[in-house]
């Protein structure tokens, strides 16, 4: 398929957005990334997306696909036959791999969006106890889904690990900006090391934000 | 087969009618276990530890938690029967993409529907008619969400039809006379069985609604 075939709106500093780019990768499929700016949404986002006007959107020959995991779990249907599985073939498997993503996003990342937000020590204090919480559960996860593998889909990066890992630049910037190690490799020893290899993956890399970057721009917004 | 299902459940809950719906389709065999959600056993709290919610499948022994995670566990362990998701990619996102939006749009305002009174109520009922009429736009003139077939998102929101009259009721809103689209699609998805066998008595889940309101919430 030509490469103008497949279009994917978005920008550089959503984790939401690098989810599909990072699927996209994996299967080596080449695509447009129409970068929306910050602030206003395009023409195209709206027609596309008129239910969550929201980034990402793949356009694929022109048809819309919204919501990052949707995404992701489209192009593994769609690109089935080029590079590793993104889903696990095992029913119970894929249950979990989508159990876990959806905790992720309705808790964790909320709890991690919230302390962007939080005004005082006590709340700060409190939303960090809630990740803690939440990367206790993900330690555990983690171990039963990898099953002693570097990742949670196994051998390969998949859908769980790159519902989490999307994160990893915007949870160093916050462990950054509280001088306090959220991920800690003294509690969810597991988890670290994955983080580590995660952020190294080949298909990981060109997508995710330099720290120093993400800080700037977290300044910006949140000022 | 002695398969080993068993399904921890609440009669009246549309996310529950969803997973005993998509059983029921593939003909598979369970057990259901009535929840009592103000005495939660020690087996939900075991098999649901981070969100302590039903409906919960166990199969030989392992949970499932969430219901559309649940539906679409049973369409892959059982392809043949009564296919719930379609087979073309595209189609599939389409339908994941409104069985989430119903998730992530009912879930607020229906709680408040039945449990809230005054301006909490009234925003989730201005709230509640927006889903209504996005949908009702959506499913437009087919027979089913996803075209001639019965799918994954009329399994995630025919449950909600049980739960109409008591909208009507406790929060004064107008859902029949106002979306006679849905209404129809509603009759049509209860001709199958397995939404027949799902679906609660409105009438009872009024009741049960009603009564919780004024014994336990105090509203009159």
């Amino acid at each position: 398929m030509a490469s103008s075939d497949v279009k994917l709106i978005g920008a550089w500093a959503s984790p939401f957005v690098m989810r599909p780019r990072i699927a996209l990768n994996l299967k080596s499929v080449p695509y447009e990334f129409l970068q929306e700016t910050f602030g206003s949404k395009s023409e195209l986002l709206l027609k596309s997306n008129p239910v969550h006007k929201k980034i990402p959107v793949l356009l694929h020959a022109d048809k819309p696909v919204c919501e990052s995991n949707i995404i992701v779990e489209y192009i593994d249907d769609t690109w089935s036959s080029s590079g590793p599985s993104i889903l696990p073939s095992d029913p119970y498997d894929r249950a979990m791999a989508r159990f876990w993503a959806a905790y992720i996003d309705e808790k964790w990342f909320v709890a991690l969006r919230s302390f962007l937000k939080a005004g005082g020590e006590e709340e700060k204090k409190a939303v960090i106890a809630q990740l803690e919480e939440g990367n206790a559960f993900l330690e555990k996860a983690f171990i039963d889904c990898s099953k002693g593998k570097p990742f949670f889909n196994g051998d390969n990066i998949g859908y769980l690990d790159i519902a989490l890992g999307c994160f990893l630049a915007w949870l160093r910037v916050t462990e950054l900006a509280v001088s306090h190690k959220i991920l800690d490799e003294a509690k969810t020893p597991s988890l670290s090391k994955w983080a580590e290899n995660f952020c190294n993956d080949p298909a990981v890399k060109p997508v995710m934000p330099e720290t120093a970057k993400l800080a700037e721009f977290a300044k910006k917004i949140f000022s | 087969m002695a398969e080993e299902i068993i399904l921890l459940d609440y009669w009246a809950s549309m996310f529950g009618m969803r997973t005993r719906i998509a059983l029921e389709e593939k003909g598979v065999k369970y057990e259901y276990r009535e929840e009592d959600l103000s005495n939660k056993s020690p087996l939900l709290l075991e098999m649901n530890p981070i969100h302590k919610k039903i409906p919960v499948l166990i199969h030989k022994g392992k949970p499932i938690c969430e219901s559309l995670i649940q539906v679409q566990y049973i369409d892959e362990l059982w392809p043949d029967a009564n296919p719930i998701l379609p087979s073309d990619p595209y189609q599939r996102a389409h339908a994941r993409f409104w069985a989430d939006y119903i998730d992530k749009k009912t879930y607020v305002p229906c709680k408040a529907l039945r449990s809230e009174t005054g301006e909490k109520q009234e925003a989730a009922k201005m709230e509640f008619i927006e889903v209504l009429k996005t949908l009702d736009s959506e499913l437009g003139e087919k027979s089913f969400f996803g075209g001639n077939e019965f799918g994954l998102v009329d399994i995630a929101f025919i449950g909600f039809y049980s739960w109409f009259r008591t909208y009507e009721e406790v929060a004064n809103l107008t859902i029949v006379a106002k979306f006679p689209r849905l209404i129809s699609w509603a009759q049509r998805c209860l001709k199958r069985e397995s939404v027949a066998k799902a679906l609660p008595d409105s009438d009872k889940v009024l009741k049960s609604v009603s009564d919780h309101r004024k014994i336990v919430l105090g509203i009159d």
